[in-house]
């Protein structure tokens, strides 16, 4: 009886540590390389290279300023904006209507549908480059920007359906029926009531679509050679160019993802069914 | 003018039949309570006639036009919803006002029927607030106002009270009659509260598997249930029911009792007496006394006649305790007939 009263708080406490330590781990697997990106984005060119390496950021702005004046950097930069700016527009007009009908219309295969819009998931895009890089060279959409967000299209759709259906099904149908009633077709009552209910979660879902966008790299190398977004202008000078501009380089790939991704976290969660706190 | 006209309407989901052999007509500036257990259809028919669902069968006409065909807004009508359906990105003002911003009415016009009907259902206090700041009472009066300010021929209610607390509900019905009454327009009032439709209706249609059974005014319903659902259904206890042997012509055998009649040529018939309609005599059905719930003003005792369960309210001075046997007669005047097979009422 005591071996049990004693031992219990015991085995607790020793979980408690456990957890604590698993929490410090993964926090850390995360947040220290972080770290050193930023650190070495913040120092000059010289201490980036050198040996060993400071702790504390000097706040010099030289590996950036070396970033900006690389040859090729600020328009790879540009199309990147542009490739996510077009995939944001396009997922939302293609993904809200779907999500939309997924979550008020009952109709035949709708559970088909869904599952298809994941599967969309399954095919590896190394799998799918040659045939689409062919495709493009055959319509002439290689190399373009439009012809890559068309493609990282493809890759956000499915999350801009499934945020936009929980988005949707949060809505009660009262609430349109409501203004029905009171006067609205589908369409105002949609424009009046609905949207500006879900404009927030709207909001979420194209920035997480930009940030699919922003980070991709696979297709971009393939798909582009003039045109190249940063992810693929980076990666074709990995090996060439100094330490610093790495370090440069991923720190703007980085930063405006996180900060996007952290700005939306709340509406990932409710895509998974995951309450948000 | 607005006369509700429902002519055979019915509705399947699927496989499953919601509604048969609707017919109802409503009259102008009526208060219409459809009444009936959960499930039974009644919020299906409310929303034919509102135009949210369509019907698989059957027409609706009001003031005299068919209006099956046409979309929620321009049938004339205005809804309150069960779980108020207040807008949350709208203050309580703007909501009021919504419909007449949808028909274009000028600012003014706007405000000034906005206030009138805020003033009406005393929420002129809030029109600057939003509905996560209001009380479920409080969205209840704002979704009535904003149906009233719409004034429309026709307003539609589907249990508009039963998200509110027992005491908010009866203080809510009243005023809600009253308003009503003012504003004269006709209404359709869902609900599965007997006690708010006997308060509240010129007229109850009591409302079974998607059938109505019987549409008469609240005390016709009460007193001559037009079959046996509805006299099991209506009145808290229900009717006493005891089945009854033929005992010459217009004379029946009821638990050792001969009573007076219809004149049917049926093997047996229910008797059915409601439990304040018996008296305590010397004569009588022998009632073996189960339990006792002293009420206040009344004594309910719930006893086994002819082995079946017999509900009696009686006056709370009498002793009365488990076990007893009691011999109760029922007031003849309020004794009812009905067919076991057709369960319809027999005169
Ligand atoms: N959209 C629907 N699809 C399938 N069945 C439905 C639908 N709406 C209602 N029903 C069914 O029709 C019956 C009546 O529903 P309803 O009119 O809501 O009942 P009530 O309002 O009287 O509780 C219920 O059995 C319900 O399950
Ligand atoms: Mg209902």
């Amino acid at each position: 009886m005591t071996a049990v009263t004693t031992q219990a708080p015991d085995t607790r406490r020793a979980g408690r540590t456990v957890y604590a330590a698993a929490v410090v781990l993964l926090c850390a697997w995360v947040l220290v390389p972080l770290y050193f990106l930023f650190i070495n984005t913040l120092s000059s060119p010289d201490t980036v290279n050198s040996f060993p390496k400071p702790f504390v950021p000097e706040f010099d702005t030289g590996s950036l300023a070396f970033f900006a004046g690389f040859a090729g950097m600020l328009s790879a930069l540009k199309n990147s904006i542009l490739v996510a700016g077009m995939t944001m527009v396009m997922s939302i007009l293609i993904g809200a209507p779907a999500g939309y009908a997924l979550s008020r219309f009952d109709f035949r295969g709708k559970e088909v549908f869904r599952l298809l819009i994941l599967l969309t998931r399954a095919f590896p895009l190394p799998l799918l480059a040659l045939p689409l890089a062919v495709m493009f060279i055959r319509t002439g959409l290689d190399d373009t920007v439009f012809g890559l967000a068309l493609v990282h299209t493809t890759l956000a759709v499915p999350f801009a359906v499934l945020i936009t259906f929980s988005l949707f099904s949060g809505i009660p149908m009262e609430l349109e029926e409501a203004a029905w009633t009171l006067g609205c077709t589908r369409l105002t009552a949609f424009t009046k009531v609905v949207l500006p209910l879900i404009l927030p979660g709207i909001t979420a879902s194209a920035i997480f679509a930009f940030v699919i966008s922003w980070n991709e790299v696979f297709a971009a190398a393939v798909l582009t050679i003039e045109n190249r977004t940063l992810t693929a202008f980076l990666l074709q000078n990995l090996d060439t160019s100094p330490l610093h501009l790495k370090f440069a380089g991923g720190f703007i790939l980085v930063v405006p993802a996180l900060i996007f991704i952290f700005a939306v976290r709340k509406y990932l969660f409710a895509m998974w069914g995951i309450a948000n706190r | 003018m607005a006369v509700i006209e429902i002519k055979n309407v019915a509705k399947r989901f699927g496989n499953y039949q919601a509604l048969s052999d609707i017919n109802l007509t409503i009259e102008d500036q009526e208060f219409m309570v459809l009444l009936g257990a959960s499930g039974c259809g009644k919020s299906t028919l409310l929303r034919i006639i509102a135009g949210l669902e369509t019907a698989s069968e059957g027409e609706v006409w009001i003031g005299g036009k068919r209006i099956d065909h046409l979309p929620p807004k321009d049938r004339g009508i205005a809804m309150v919803f069960q779980n108020y359906a207040v807008f949350p990105h709208l203050t309580v003002f703007e909501n009021i006002g919504f419909g007449l911003r949808m028909q274009k009415l000028p600012n003014d016009e706007v405000t000034r029927r906005v206030t009138r009907v805020a003033e009406l259902m005393h929420i002129d206090a809030l029109l600057k607030r939003y509905s996560g700041e209001l009380s479920g009472g409080q969205r209840q009066r704002v979704a009535v106002a904003r149906a009233l300010a719409m004034e429309p021929d026709v307003i539609l209610m589907d249990e508009p009270l039963s998200n509110l607390d027992a005491l908010l509900r009866m203080e809510m019905r009243a005023e809600l009659k009253g308003v009503l009454a003012e504003s004269n327009t006709t209404a359709i009032y869902v609900t599965h509260d007997q006690v708010e439709a006997m308060s509240m209706a010129d007229r109850i249609s009591v409302m079974h598997q998607g059938k109505i059974v019987q549409a008469a005014s609240p005390i016709e319903v009460y007193r001559n249930p037009a079959a046996e659902f509805v006299a099991g259904f209506i009145g808290n206890p229900p009717m006493n029911f005891l089945t009854a042997t033929p005992a010459g012509t217009g004379q029946w055998q009821v638990a050792g009792l001969a009573l007076d009649g219809p004149q049917s040529g049926a093997e047996t018939l229910n008797f059915a007496i409601r439990p304040e309609d018996l008296r305590l005599s010397e004569m009588g059905m022998q009632a073996k006394v189960k339990i006792v719930e002293p009420l206040g003003a009344h004594l309910l005792v719930t006893c086994e006649v002819d082995g079946t369960l017999f509900r009696a309210v009686l006056d709370s001075d009498l002793a009365v305790k488990r076990g007893d046997t009691l011999t109760l007669t029922p007031q003849p005047d309020r004794i009812r007939w009905f067919d076991p097979v057709s369960t319809r009422a027999v005169a």
